[in-house]
């Protein structure tokens, strides 16, 4: 299992032939209290890039890219009701989706861990 | 610390449950006369259920609302520095003549024989909006500001669909500092925004904006003055740009007490303009509304204006135009003719004051902002501080945020100083904005003291007694309320037998 | 000028402070030419007495449906506003605030708006409701965008029966968005036929009850029938004063319930500013344009209410915001709220029934007219008549007689083929006397 992040400050673990994805510890403290999260169904499809989900603090909402291209395989539905598990667990229980992806290389060109700190450093 | 009480009030400040908590089904403040329970004509369709509507006496019922008025701020309690809002002071004449019965009690479709005045006024109103702004035409009917752009954003897709560029021309070019309106209305009218940046002295970036001139381009939607409060001095660059690349020049009036009488939008270029009656021409705001935004339009988005329209016949009575086809008109924006009772409170407004007094207002509109910038700037950051500005200054929290003090804080502590605070966050080109629009009906006095207050809470910050400003409000009828957790559980209505007053006294126990 | 508290002592001392010789330096980035020196071509300034006269002689070139036997309808309708109300909303305190965007210094804004929001969603039978939108037919025209964002497909079907005036509304905005009107012929009683038209392509099918010609539909079918097809049911209304006595559409099914609020609280106002209702089932929440408020606790734990859900708005969410919706009807909705808590259930069904009752009274009497027929079966106060003749015609002779008889479906919609149809509805307003004299004026008329 490797762990990859895009400057958007999503992140992406990949197990096997599925991907897990959700928005960085950094992300989920700019954002404020989290209150709601609009994740996409199974089955949809998206390019890398592609506008795929929706977090929203009271005060402001973000959009989520899919940092990788390929099919939604499955959704977070606790955070339907416990959107707050995203400020407390933003790389574990307050994950957004999992996703095949269709295209390989496109995860290894994303940012590794020592990486993405030096960019958020940066920022 | 102030003390708790039995009853909840404190003092002349009354505690009030909701109506569902106090009224029950059978109360009313109503007397009418019994019905005769003749056979209906219902076809069986009658209610089945109970409604479970709450009634109050008119005793009750006065007490309700004017306990829950005394929890608001107003005008006519003060100072109301709301940037970008003009909360200017409401005349009362103007509410009088809305009443008026033959104003009030007219239908919107009786006989046009019947309505004569009410068309004349709708015509006396265009003619001063069209002679202040230099524009050969006006559509009264929108209903608000946003309604007002995407009034005029239609116009000119249909001038662009009436040259055969409808399909073509989709990108309308929207500074950064906009109001959030602009791009939603650019969105409902079917174009795609881009955002355009912004110069470090608060205009648009003319570089940035030729650069984004082409084919594919309808419009520009442009505040002027503009939302960091300053005049857009290449504004006839602009609209002699956008027009030579083909695209019309849309002008969110948002701002436009700053020049009424001094500056006439046709003048600069503009295509389409909303009017806020609500702000410029004072039509009281209402907690959030009506208002009403007629939209000027330049002689080539004249021919697309929705109905209604307005016809003078020959013998000088007027008629009305209600049906698109046949005519070059867009279509409709509402049912009938627009907010008539904005209409005639502005009417009245204007009348009152005249063209030199309609000057004045520009001026002095202007003068009190600037002379609050002037006082304010040696204490806050004043980003674009170095030159004029228009009706609104801008400061920032930058200077006060290293110690601690945001912008939300400084909002907090004005509550406890009893004013309303100036628009916080907005607009977003400018981080921690603290935008404060005094408008020209307050008097020196009050600015004074209002710059005082300003004055001696920055040195409070600079005291180092940031624990006052995190704790405030402390005087206010409630304290930061929780915006968290009523948009993670939305409670949006009362239901029987949910009752938030448990609600409070169990997150109090807990 | 008496709104300007300014003295020039202060202009000139305040010029000073500024470090500005003449108040043209504040205007320096206006470009040269476009800065006025002189004053426009418009009056000056004028005291109260002269302005008020001025305002006066306008208004008594109109009518007032007062003073007239006054059966119109159509979308506004005239109903008694207590006294309580227009005091109300005169109140400093709600006249003259903003948008409670500062919870604190706002809580009677706000508890008013909830109020409302709980009031119109018990009036509807739905499960929640927005804070107002302009009126019943920019409401409608919101109705339809938003059945097309939650269904993402793209037609929307209009029944024969919507209010003229609602459709081409909903045209003007739904058609920029790309969106497909499907508006079928003017029909008196047959909100079902839009069922004929679902299909995988069909976001919504909007129908009325009570519909412009007064006829009131169950509407229990259709929205099965849509539900089945994947597109939602909008029931749109006029007249909100029906639901104190008919079924509410809520119970019947509908997804999005939008429609009039002027009946409650509201004077004619030549058509504006009115105030529209719109509520939607719970699952659509996020959808719904417009403000809404809710309940939360303040620091100290205390119970209070904020406007919530925000990031749907334009403010925030610009060009991915649910509506374009800022300013709203706030002051129209306080007065539909203050209204509606002095009528309370007990009072809304009496002011429903009495206005049936008058309407059963009128379509009784104009049916017994030689020369009438009245088309419409089951109403609550409104009905469709037709007249033997042009009913344009007709409708402009009675007002010679002092009768505002109601609306040529000509002057709403001339493509109807109804040019021999009139709208006409009573209310709690209209006495014995009135109806007579209708029926006298309409005898004399047709003679």
């Amino acid at each position: 299992m490797t762990t990859r992040y895009t400057k958007d400050h999503e992140w992406v673990r990949l197990d096997g032939d599925v991907a897990t994805i959700g928005i960085s510890a950094y992300a989920a403290e700019q954002l404020g209290d989290v209150v709601y999260v609009e994740l996409p169904g199974e089955g949809d499809e998206f390019a890398a890039g592609a506008d795929m989900a929706v977090v929203e603090s009271a005060k402001a909402a973000s959009d989520v890219y899919a940092p990788i291209a390929g099919v939604i395989t499955g959704a977070n539905a606790l955070l339907s009701t416990q959107p707050d598990l995203v400020n407390q667990s933003p790389q574990g229980e307050g994950w957004f989706v999992k996703i095949r992806p269709s295209n390989k290389a496109e995860f290894d060109a994303l940012m590794d861990e020592a990486a993405y700190a030096d960019y958020v450093k940066g920022l | 610390m102030i003390p708790s009480t039995t009853s909840g009030n404190r003092g002349l400040l009354q505690a009030e449950p909701l109506i569902f908590e106090t009224g029950h089904a059978t109360g009313t403040g109503v007397d009418l006369p019994a019905p005769k329970n003749t056979p209906n004509k219902l076809g069986g369709l009658a209610r089945k259920a109970a409604l479970d509507l709450p009634g109050l006496s008119e005793p009750e019922t006065m007490r309700h609302f004017v306990r829950l008025s005394q929890k608001n701020y107003a005008i006519d309690l003060g100072l109301f520095p709301l940037g970008s809002c003009t909360m200017k002071h409401n005349p009362r004449l103007n509410e009088r003549v809305a009443r008026f019965e033959g104003f009030a009690d007219i239908h919107p479709l009786q006989p046009i024989s019947t309505i004569q005045g009410a068309l004349e006024l709708m015509d006396q109103l265009a003619h001063w909006l069209m002679e202040l702004t230099g524009m050969p035409a006006v559509a009264l009917s929108p209903k608000a500001g946003a309604h007002g752009e995407f009034c005029g954003m239609l116009a000119i897709k249909a001038a662009l669909e009436a040259r055969g560029e409808g399909k073509t021309r989709r990108r309308v070019l929207v500074p950064s500092s906009a109001h959030g309106t602009n791009p939603a209305t650019a969105v409902a009218a079917g174009f795609i925004v881009d955002e355009v940046p912004g110069t470090e002295d608060g205009r648009v970036d003319l570089a940035a904006f030729k650069a984004k001139l082409g084919p594919d381009v309808a419009a520009v939607m442009l505040t002027n003055p503009n939302t960091c409060g300053l005049f857009e001095r290449d504004v006839k660059k602009i609209a002699d740009l956008i027009h030579a690349a083909g695209g019309y020049f849309y002008c969110d009036g948002a701002n436009y007490n700053a020049i009424v009488g001094r500056v006439r939008p046709g003048d600069l270029g503009v295509d389409a303009m909303h009017i806020n009656l609500h702000k410029t021409f004072s039509t009281p705001h209402g907690g959030g509304g009506p208002g009403a935004g007629p939209t000027v339009l330049s002689a080539a988005l004249a021919p697309f204006a929705p109905v209604p329209h307005i016809v003078k016949r020959k013998d000088g009575a007027r008629e009305l135009r209600e049906h698109a086809s046949g005519t070059q008109a867009f279509g409709r924006m509402c049912a009938f003719h627009g907010q008539m009772g904005m209409f005639t409170r502005a009417l009245t407004y204007m009348l009152s004051h005249g063209n030199d007094g309609l000057r004045q207002v520009a001026e002095d509109a202007v003068l009190n902002a600037n002379y609050l910038l002037a006082r304010l700037k040696p204490h806050f950051n004043a980003p674009f501080g170095d030159g004029p500005c228009m009706h609104e200054a801008l400061l920032d929290d930058s200077s006060i945020k290293p110690k601690g003090v945001e912008t939300i804080d400084m909002a907090k502590a004005l509550l406890d100083e009893g004013y309303h605070p100036f628009t916080t966050y907005f607009p977003l080109v400018v981080h921690g904005a603290m935008l404060i629009e005094p408008t020209e009906t307050e008097p020196k006095r009050e600015l004074d003291r209002f710059a005082d207050v300003m004055i001696a809470l920055a040195e409070r910050v600079n005291a180092g007694d940031v624990e006052f400003f995190k704790q405030a409000p402390t005087l206010a009828p409630m304290r930061r309320l929780d915006d968290t957790r009523a948009a993670r559980q939305p409670k949006l209505r009362w239901r029987r037998g949910e009752n938030g007053a448990d609600a409070a006294a169990k997150h109090a126990a807990e | 000028m008496r709104y300007l508290p300014l003295t020039n002592i202060d202009r000139k001392q305040m010029l000073g402070v500024i470090g500005a010789k003449s108040i043209d330096d504040l205007f320096a980035d206006v470009p040269k030419t476009a800065l006025l020196k002189g004053l426009i071509d418009l009056p000056r300034a004028q005291g109260e007495i002269e302005v008020h006269r001025h305002m006066q002689a306008l208004a008594e070139k109109n009518t007032p449906a007062g003073r007239t036997a006054f059966f119109l309808g159509a979308g506004a309708y005239r109903h008694h506003v207590p006294a309580t109300v227009d005091h109300i909303i005169q109140r400093s305190e709600f006249l003259t605030a903003y948008t409670p965007y500062q919870p604190e210094i706002a809580q009677g804004t706000l508890q008013a708006l909830y109020e409302f929001q709980s009031q119109v969603a018990l009036l509807l039978d739905m499960e929640v409701a927005n804070a107002s939108m302009y009126d019943g037919s920019t409401a409608c025209a919101e109705a339809a965008m938003m059945a097309a964002r939650v269904t993402k497909r793209r037609k929307i079907v209009f029944s024969g029966g919507v209010h003229p005036h609602y459709v081409e509304t909903a045209r003007t905005a739904c058609e920029a968005l790309g969106l497909e009107i499907i508006a079928l012929p003017a029909a008196i009683d047959d909100e079902a036929a839009v069922t004929k038209h679902l299909g995988a392509d069909v976001a919504a099918v909007i129908v009325q009850s009570p519909n412009v010609f007064g006829a009131i539909t169950d509407l229990t079918k259709i929205g099965e029938a849509a539900r089945g097809a994947g597109a939602l049911m909008v029931a749109t209304f006029a007249e909100c004063v029906s639901f104190g006595l008919i079924e509410p559409p809520g119970g019947m099914g509908a997804d999005i319930v939008c429609g009039e609020g002027q009946s409650i609280g509201n004077a004619l106002n030549f058509g504006g500013p009115y105030v529209g209702l719109f509520a939607v089932k719970e699952k659509y929440t996020r959808q719904m344009p417009g403000r809404v408020a809710g309940e939360t606790l303040d620091a100290d734990g205390k119970r209070g209410f904020v406007l919530t859900l925000s990031t749907r708005e334009q403010h925030i969410r610009r060009e991915k915001a649910t509506s374009n919706i800022c300013t709203n009807s706030g002051l129209c909705q306080l007065a539909w709220t203050v209204h509606m808590t002095l009528l309370g259930e007990a009072g809304l069904r009496r002011l429903a029934q009495l206005n049936h009752e008058k309407a059963v009274a009128l379509a009784e009497a104009l049916g017994r007219v030689k020369g009438v027929e009245v088309l419409t079966k089951h109403f609550f106060n409104e009905i469709a008549i037709r007249v033997a003749g042009r009913a344009q015609k007709l409708v402009d002779a009675l007002a010679e007689q002092g009768v505002i008889g109601g609306v040529a479906m000509s002057r709403l919609n001339p493509k109807a083929g109804m040019d021999d149809v009139i709208i006409t509805c009573a209310t709690e307003m209209n006495t014995v006397e009135d109806i007579a004299a209708y029926v006298d004026a309409l005898k004399a008329v047709l003679a």
